[in-house]
């Protein structure tokens, strides 16, 4: 199998299959330190499959999936959080009848225990934590509000937000713009750039202008297979990319 | 335990067990047939089910009054009509409800289970100020009575017989309707996607009261033939629920051929054990069995694996 | 108890104004009014409604906070129950006042059972303090097994309802069928003293009410600071989002386990403190349709409300009561209207009612009875819908957390 490598990820001959049909199909790829991935393709080419697949919403069939040289394929969603991984869902995924500042307090990276969240203090380090996180997703001034009472865009950068509080090694962003403004996809393109400092980030998104503003490499994934890898541009004019993505 | 009987003792003891336990299936797969629409293809926990099975049971009851009073000449047939009867009664009574309670309550099934609850107490009680607290029973035409005698241990009860042969033709039928006719695509459709067949023009409200109203219906043809095989109470309905629930989960909720071969198992488990132990704990053994079961393989015994 | 000794902003951040008065008024009632306006008989039954409070207060962490509806409450009702009657019916069973019998020493149920000799796991029982253990420790251990089959396999929503009422059915046919071990079907019966204490007695019946009310204030208090604790937003959030709060670190089915072990333990001292005040136990508690009616305690009085449950317990229950003296073959009608009422138009019971028409002059007033704390804007007061605002819990907070208002 795989030996240990400098990449903080390094997924390889990963295949899972729903009843035999094969969702992701003997797929390789390498995240670089401080890198950010972008992955596009087609609706069903198995996308968010993957980002299933490495933070342990889906178990392999087979294949491996390691991060920082530590196999994912085998842990719980849980343990794959605490070793570093963080993953923010399609559709803006928040606690609704929450507050901001306790969607945000959730996903501080202390008391996760039954007993810890029992004993959990909300101090100073929680509380100026929660601060700058909210200032830094243009919510700082909306800390009281229900969640479910902000725009959906607001709704997407609190997810975010609540990623940036466990601070993971390596983030995954499924379609982080999907349904916003114009205005907001200007601001959360800032956003994105001020928070991958110290981090890889794996993107999956469609908007190729975005895209283009964001990413270091590009993977192309169709048909559970990668149909080629690269920079922005190389992935641009491959005529299979245009072909089955891209259009003409 | 078995020592003290000889081999062909043990024989027919298993033949007529096994008879026993082919008709608790039929029963149960009647009961189970209903719910396997109504839970399994829309998601919807009908606590009210056995109720409405009390209702078909009932109006074969009122048929049979009727046909013995004034047509008895007819007696003999009168089943035929009373399980028509008694699927129309159901299934009216069940496109009522669903209009009134269910449709507002799709995205809560656990209120929708608390609500179907409390329709049950209302329909016991509705029964019991109707037809009183005793049960009933129904009178059997000639031809339904009896046994047929296969060999000399072993007999097999006419109305066993015919509750077999009853499920059966509604497995196939419902069957047939949820796998072959486009209203079966149709619920399919809904089921999975409620938003998008409305998009393409399913009128997913429609759909939905026709399948709540064909389970309760299917679950009213059932009663009907448990008259067959016992009497009927106002509280007669809440005794299977459970099974009934049991039944479905156990099959894997939304596979038809799964409810059938868990309602054999179960069926058979009981019923074979029953002879050996008293009946509450062969029950007790049984629900034991298939509560533990289920918390080893919660999806059933029959699911498709498909990404979440 | 240990809790209420912490600081004064520790006791602030668990019972904030609105929550304090909601428990000062219920201790009211249930420590002063009631037992000085009703007789002994009248308030025993009180107590009896009260033990039902326990498992409707354990039903509004498990299932109004953590969205685990269990209809098998009844089980751990009966447990606590049948554990404590085992004690008192091995009490009430010593060889002079059996001698009778034909084995003497024995409970008289056995008796009538062809059983000549204690069964080994009734041994035990001699020992009030085993019982008291047990009390406790058997519950937690079902629960426990029962929630890491369901929860760790991530089983929840109706097939957890059906399992837990499967096992509630499954409970009443063995305790009917063994009734040589169990009673039977009449349960145990002709309870009469603790350690040569007769409990029939009226000041018995007050003692017991009581500690009833003491214990269910504990309960309350517990499920209080479950409720403030971080672990009460866990599970609200679990409700709402269970994957996400997954993919923060979290492994979700514990927080469930827990909490279903709580709500077990809960039924468990009620169903304890049942035995003890009504003198009996029996499977009629123990069955599908007690523990379905336990649900609906606390649905009336509002899921997300642990003092609602209360009243939820003592109004359904004494409606109960009222409708069998009078109109009996009503009863029915009532229970079954209830359901569907409390389900279709106030899903919020009785707290959310209270909050939508009666909260704002309640507080109003309360706040002019304590005019030295400041005046509070009675508009501010949560939606029911919106269990935990941070406005509540402002007390704790420094400043700059908070803003508007």
């Amino acid at each position: 199998m795989s030996s240990n490598t400098d990449f903080v990820l390094a997924v390889e001959s990963l295949t899972v299959s729903f009843d035999g049909f094969k969702a992701v199909n003997d797929l390789t790829f390498y995240v670089d330190e401080n890198e950010i991935r972008v992955i596009i393709g087609p609706n069903g080419a198995g996308k968010t499959t993957v980002l299933d697949l490495i933070c342990g919403r889906t178990k392999a069939t087979e294949g491996s999936i390691k991060f920082r040289n530590k196999e994912l394929t085998r842990m719980k969603e849980h343990d794959i959080v605490k070793a570093g991984v963080g993953r923010k869902f399609q559709t803006p995924s928040i606690y609704g009848d929450l507050s901001v500042f306790e969607n945000l307090e959730i996903s501080f990276p202390r008391g996760r225990s039954v007993f810890g969240a029992l004993v959990f203090k909300r101090d100073e380090e929680v509380i100026s934590k929660v601060h700058e996180i909210a200032n830094m997703i243009f919510l700082g001034d909306q800390l009281d509000k229900q969640a479910e009472l902000l725009s959906h865009g607001q709704k997407q950068w609190l997810e975010i937000g609540m990623l940036l509080m466990q601070d993971p090694d390596l983030l995954m962003l499924d379609e982080p713009v999907a349904g916003m403004s114009v205005g907001e996809r200007q601001q959360t393109a800032e956003l994105l750039r001020s928070i991958i400092k110290d981090r890889s980030v794996i993107v999956i998104e469609h908007d190729m202008q975005f895209v283009a503003q964001i990413a270091d490499k590009v993977t192309v994934l169709h048909q559970g297979k990668i149909l080629a890898e690269g920079s922005v541009d190389k992935v641009k004019k491959d005529p299979k990319v245009i072909e089955v993505y891209l259009g003409h | 335990m078995f020592a003290e009987y000889s081999s062909s003792e043990l024989l027919s003891i298993f033949a007529m067990q096994g008879v026993a336990g082919l008709i608790l299936f039929s029963v149960f797969v009647l009961m189970a047939l209903g719910l396997a629409i109504i839970f399994g293809q829309m998601g919807v926990i009908n606590m009210a089910h056995g109720e409405f099975m009390i209702l078909g049971a009932y109006v074969t009851y009122l048929t049979s009054n009727l046909f013995s009073t004034y047509l008895p000449d007819f007696f003999s047939i009168y089943f035929i009509l009373a399980m028509i009867l008694a699927f129309i009664a159901a299934a009216a009574l069940g496109a009522l409800v669903e209009w009134a309670m269910i449709r507002h309550l799709y995205h809560r099934p656990l209120d929708t289970l608390l609500a179907t609850w409390g329709l049950s107490l209302i329909l016991q009680q509705t029964y019991r100020t109707i037809f009183g607290p005793r049960e009933v029973g129904v009178t059997l035409p000639d031809w339904l009575m009896g046994s047929y005698q296969l060999t000399e241990t072993i007999e097999l009860p006419i109305n066993g017989l015919f509750v077999m042969c009853l499920a059966l033709g509604i497995s196939l039928a419902v069957a047939l309707l949820m796998y072959r006719s486009r209203w079966g695509t149709q619920v399919r459709a809904v089921v999975q996607n409620r938003a998008m067949a409305g998009a393409v023009g399913i009128n997913t409200g429609k759909v939905d009261r026709v399948t709540f109203a064909l389970g309760c219906g299917i679950a009213g043809v059932a009663g009907s033939a448990f008259t067959m095989i016992g009497s009927t109470g106002p509280t007669s309905g809440q005794l299977y629920i459970v099974d009934t629930f049991l039944v479905v989960v156990f099959g894997g909720a939304s596979s038809l051929l799964g409810t059938i071969a868990s309602a054999f198992s179960i069926s058979q488990a009981q019923s074979t054990m029953e002879f050996f132990m008293s009946g509450s704990m062969s029950k007790v053994l049984t629900l034991l069995f298939v509560v533990l079961i289920l918390m080893l393989r919660p999806q059933g015994l029959f699911t498709l694996k498909v990404r979440r | 108890m240990s809790l209420l000794l912490k600081s004064r902003a520790g006791i602030a951040s668990l019972l904030p104004k609105k929550d304090l008065y909601g428990f000062l008024v219920l201790a009211l009632i249930l420590v002063v009014v009631l037992p000085l306006s009703l007789d002994i008989f009248r308030l025993n039954l009180v107590g009896k409604y009260l033990t039902y409070a326990f498992v409707a207060v354990g039903l509004v962490l498990c299932w109004g906070y953590g969205g685990i509806l269990s209809l098998g409450q009844g089980v751990f009702f009966g447990l606590g129950g049948y554990i404590m009657a085992m004690f008192l019916k091995l009490e009430a069973s010593d060889p002079e006042s059996t001698k009778i019998q034909s084995t003497p020493g024995i409970p008289d149920f056995m008796d009538w059972n062809q059983i000549t000799e204690l069964p080994f796991f009734w041994q035990p029982f001699y020992s009030f303090t085993f019982t008291l253990i047990a009390l406790i420790i058997v519950p937690t251990i079902i629960a426990y097994i029962v929630g890491v089959a369901m929860f760790k396999r991530r089983v929840g929503g109706v097939y957890f309802a059906i399992i837990t009422q499967a096992i509630a059915a499954i409970l009443t046919i063995l305790i009917i069928g063994q009734q040589g071990y169990t009673g039977g079907v009449n349960g145990m019966t002709d309870l009469r003293t603790l350690h040569g204490w007769d409990i029939r007695t009226d000041s018995a019946k007050y003692v017991f009410y009581f500690v009833c009310v003491f214990m269910l204030f504990v309960c309350l208090f517990i499920a209080q600071f479950i409720r403030k604790s971080k672990l009460g937003r866990l599970l609200v959030a679990m409700r709402d989002k269970e994957d996400r709060v997954r993919f923060s670190g979290y492994d979700v089915s514990n927080f469930k386990i827990f909490v279903f072990c709580i709500g077990a333990i809960f039924a468990a001292i009620g169903g304890a403190m049942f035995t003890l005040q009504v003198g009996f136990m029996s499977p009629t508690l123990v069955g599908i349709v007690p523990s379905i009616e336990m649900v609906i305690f606390c649905a009336v009085g509002g899921r997300l409300s642990i003092v609602g449950a209360v009243y939820g317990a003592l109004l359904v229950n004494f409606a109960k009561t009222s409708f069998s003296e009078s109109f009996p073959e009503l009863w029915l009608f009532a229970m079954g209207g209830l359901f569907i009422a409390v389900v279709m138009a106030f899903p919020n019971g009785l707290a959310g009612v209270y909050a939508t028409y009666a909260a704002p002059k309640v507080d109003a007033f309360f706040t002019k009875l304590f005019s030295k704390t400041v005046a509070k804007n009675s508009s501010s007061m949560p939606l029911p819908s919106k269990p935990t605002s941070t406005k509540t819990e402002s007390v704790s907070l420094p400043q700059g957390v908070i803003h508007e208002q």
